[in-house]
């Protein structure tokens, strides 16, 4: 298994915040709260650990049914109580070690509890809220689908604590019948694979990427750069289309994303010929 | 309850599950009425794959086919579960959300154009890792984007099923048709029981993955809306159907107040009997269930 | 993944283009679509390595009946040499429609 501690979640909330508790009725490994980001009221909402979570599964700060279900409530919330008025920001931190996966889950559909969070933070995006997603740890499969990959920014720390991934190392070795050294040396060749956070921004999904001193323990500078960076992305979002078109906008998109930009060039004329 | 699979009709059916993905498309499509957009002689394949010494294919696992389905307009998007099981890589995710947002914009033009996704996939694609996962998170906005002017129908039929992230995109669809014989859920067993041991999931134990992922039981549960027999006349008729509904007034994504009730409820000291779960989920509580 | 390219004389113009198959385990897609000239190409990707002389072998015999001017081009993920020569077959049954 991969290390993971979550510290950096509840670090990273507690510090954008001013505390790190989850609201009334909510399980323990769901932190929300508002806090200020200029001059609104934001919202945030963080995944963490919970050894005593009700699923067994569930307890290391993965995102479970529980987790799922409390986020998509949460997010719905700033959705209704923002109906006939601005809307306000929403921002995802992001330190989510992946999916629950246990048996419960499946039994309970978890695919739908996915689903319901996808749809909430995607919803919330469509209505007008800026989504920022800020990624100052793990950021795996499963679990970024349901918590982040809707936003219509991405934020993420330049560290090497950093990670953004379809499948944790071990699980990706195992499948992929490679060793770990292999698989991070088959990484810098082929872009999408590498585990890298400085490879991913080639991508062309994020941003930007922000430098922080110390993540684990930010500094007073630390944390008002990082207020700073969240506000103008907000801003930015405000400024453009509420769907995920950016994602192939930018400059490295348009570089390593060629064969999407040429799928949807080419199916558009196919499309409209009769 | 008899088990119809083995009826003196089984002979006589015309298997869906044995069709490819191109022939399940065109079987969807009103006769006559369908065109294959962006097909394998068009090249656009996976740039990644033969780089890691993988042969491409040369639709990438995804067909795209326009027309007509109970006269109206509509876009079949069906994956080939035996092109890398089904996988999500940039150019087959790419296709589905290219056709997604084209569905949407004829729809909001006031040509309401239905979208029906043939789901046989383990989810992401790993030689394609975090593109993979980037277009599924894509497909789900377009998915979100779309069901609110034409139905999104998600069909599984098998023998794949449908896991990993696009499970997320079942469980966003205006309506979901499965067969006994497909599975849907977001950890395949294997994976489950990589993570977390044996004993939370032995995933040789096929009639413990059919009881939690099999499509009787998700119709039972009332998580999904149509469960038809492996025959192709049915399947055409469950989709016709779903196209003529149209809109849902309620998304089951959406009913969070109901099923955060329902998980709250759950006893988590034990593991379940999937069949206690009929009676606790049944399809008339999520219908009462509606806000 | 291996690439092989093959060439043999071709003596009429063909129909239409034609594509069967799936590049699934044992199995293979083929192209076939009408070329200019009195040429045949053929394109071969495998994912396995080393078997070029069963391939030349099979395309070999198809062409020793086929006459058409094509390009073909064969995506394989391992199928035999009875499955390559039924693949094409296909094609050319659907491109002779």
């Amino acid at each position: 298994m991969s290390e993971f501690t979550g510290i950096r979640g509840t670090v990273w909330f507690r510090a954008l915040t001013g505390q790190a508790s989850p609201m009334s009725g909510d399980p323990k490994s769901v932190l929300t709260s508002d806090a200020p980001i200029g001059k609104e009221q934001a919202r945030f909402l963080c995944v963490v650990p919970d050894p005593h979570g009700r699923f067994p599964c569930a307890r290391h700060g993965e995102v479970g049914l529980e987790e799922a279900y409390t986020l998509a409530t949460r997010v719905r919330e700033v959705i209704e109580q923002c109906k006939n008025t601005i809307k306000r920001p929403i921002v995802a931190i992001v330190d989510a070690k992946s999916q629950a996966y246990g048996r419960r889950e499946e039994t309970a559909a978890i695919f739908l509890a996915a689903a319901a969070a996808a749809d909430a933070y995607g919803s919330a995006r469509l209505a007008g809220h800026p989504v920022i997603t800020l990624v100052v740890g793990q950021a795996l499969s499963g679990g970024f689908l349901m918590h982040g990959y809707q936003a219509n920014r991405i934020l993420a720390f330049d560290d090497d604590g950093v990670m953004i991934h379809a499948m944790h190392k071990e699980a990706a070795a195992r499948v992929t019948q490679r060793s770990v050294a292999e698989l991070e040396k088959l990484g810098k060749k082929i872009v999408p694979m590498s585990y890298d956070i400085r490879d991913y921004a080639k991508l062309g999904l994020l941003y930007k990427l922000l430098h922080v001193e110390n993540p684990e323990k930010p500094s007073v500078t630390d944390i008002r750069n990082v207020q700073n960076e969240l506000a103008g992305a907000i801003a930015d979002a405000r400024g453009g289309p509420v769907d995920l078109r950016n994602h192939l906008e930018s400059k490295e998109a348009l570089e390593m994303r060629k064969a999407s930009l040429l799928v949807r060039s080419k199916l558009e004329a196919h499309w409209l010929e009769n | 309850m008899t088990d119809k699979r083995y009826g003196a009709n089984f002979i006589h059916r015309q298997s869906f599950i044995e069709l490819d993905a191109r022939e399940r498309a065109t079987a969807l499509i009103d006769a006559g009425t369908s065109r294959e957009l962006l097909g394998p002689f068009e090249r656009v394949e996976s740039p990644w794959l033969a780089m890691q010494g993988v042969t491409p294919q040369e639709d990438d696992g995804c067909v795209v086919m326009k027309g007509k389905i109970a006269g109206q307009a509509a876009v079949v998007i069906a994956l080939e579960g035996a092109f890398q099981g089904g996988s999500m890589g940039e150019v087959s995710g790419e296709k589905m959300t290219a056709a997604l947002d084209l569905a949407y914009a004829d729809s909001k033009k006031g040509t309401p154009t239905s979208a029906v996704i043939l789901l046989e996939t383990g989810g992401v694609r790993l030689q394609e890792a975090n593109l993979g996962l980037a277009v599924i998170a894509e497909l789900l906005g377009s998915i979100l984007l779309l069901r609110k002017y034409a139905p999104v129908i998600c069909l599984s039929a098998g023998m794949v099923g449908c896991f990993g992230g696009m499970s997320l995109a079942a469980g966003l669809a205006s309506y979901v048709v499965m067969t006994r014989e497909a599975r849907l859920g977001l950890n395949g067993p294997e994976v489950i029981e990589q993570e977390n041991g044996i004993d939370e999931f032995d995933s040789s134990d096929h009639a413990l993955v059919w009881a939690i992922d099999g499509g009787e039981q998700r119709f039972a549960t009332g998580l999904i809306d149509a469960l038809v027999e492996d025959d192709t006349p049915q399947v055409v008729e469950a989709i016709r159907r779903f196209v003529g509904e149209g809109v849902p007034t309620v998304h089951r994504s959406s009913q969070v107040t109901l099923y955060r009730s329902r998980i709250g409820a759950l006893d988590t000291s034990r593991q379940w009997d999937p069949k206690e779960l009929r009676t606790l989920w049944t399809a008339k509580s999520a219908t009462e269930g509606k806000q | 993944m291996e690439q092989i390219e093959l060439t043999y004389p071709a003596k009429r113009k063909i129909p239409k283009r034609a594509h069967v198959g799936v590049v699934g385990s044992g199995d293979m897609e083929v192209l076939l679509e009408p070329a200019e000239g009195a040429v045949a190409h053929v394109f071969i990707r495998t994912s396995v390595d080393g078997f070029g002389a069963s391939w030349k072998a099979v395309l070999d015999r198809f062409f020793a009946k086929y006459d058409g001017a094509a390009r073909i081009q064969i995506n394989d993920a391992g199928g035999t040499p009875g499955i390559a020569q039924l693949r094409l077959e296909q094609a050319v049954e659907v491109s002779e429609q």
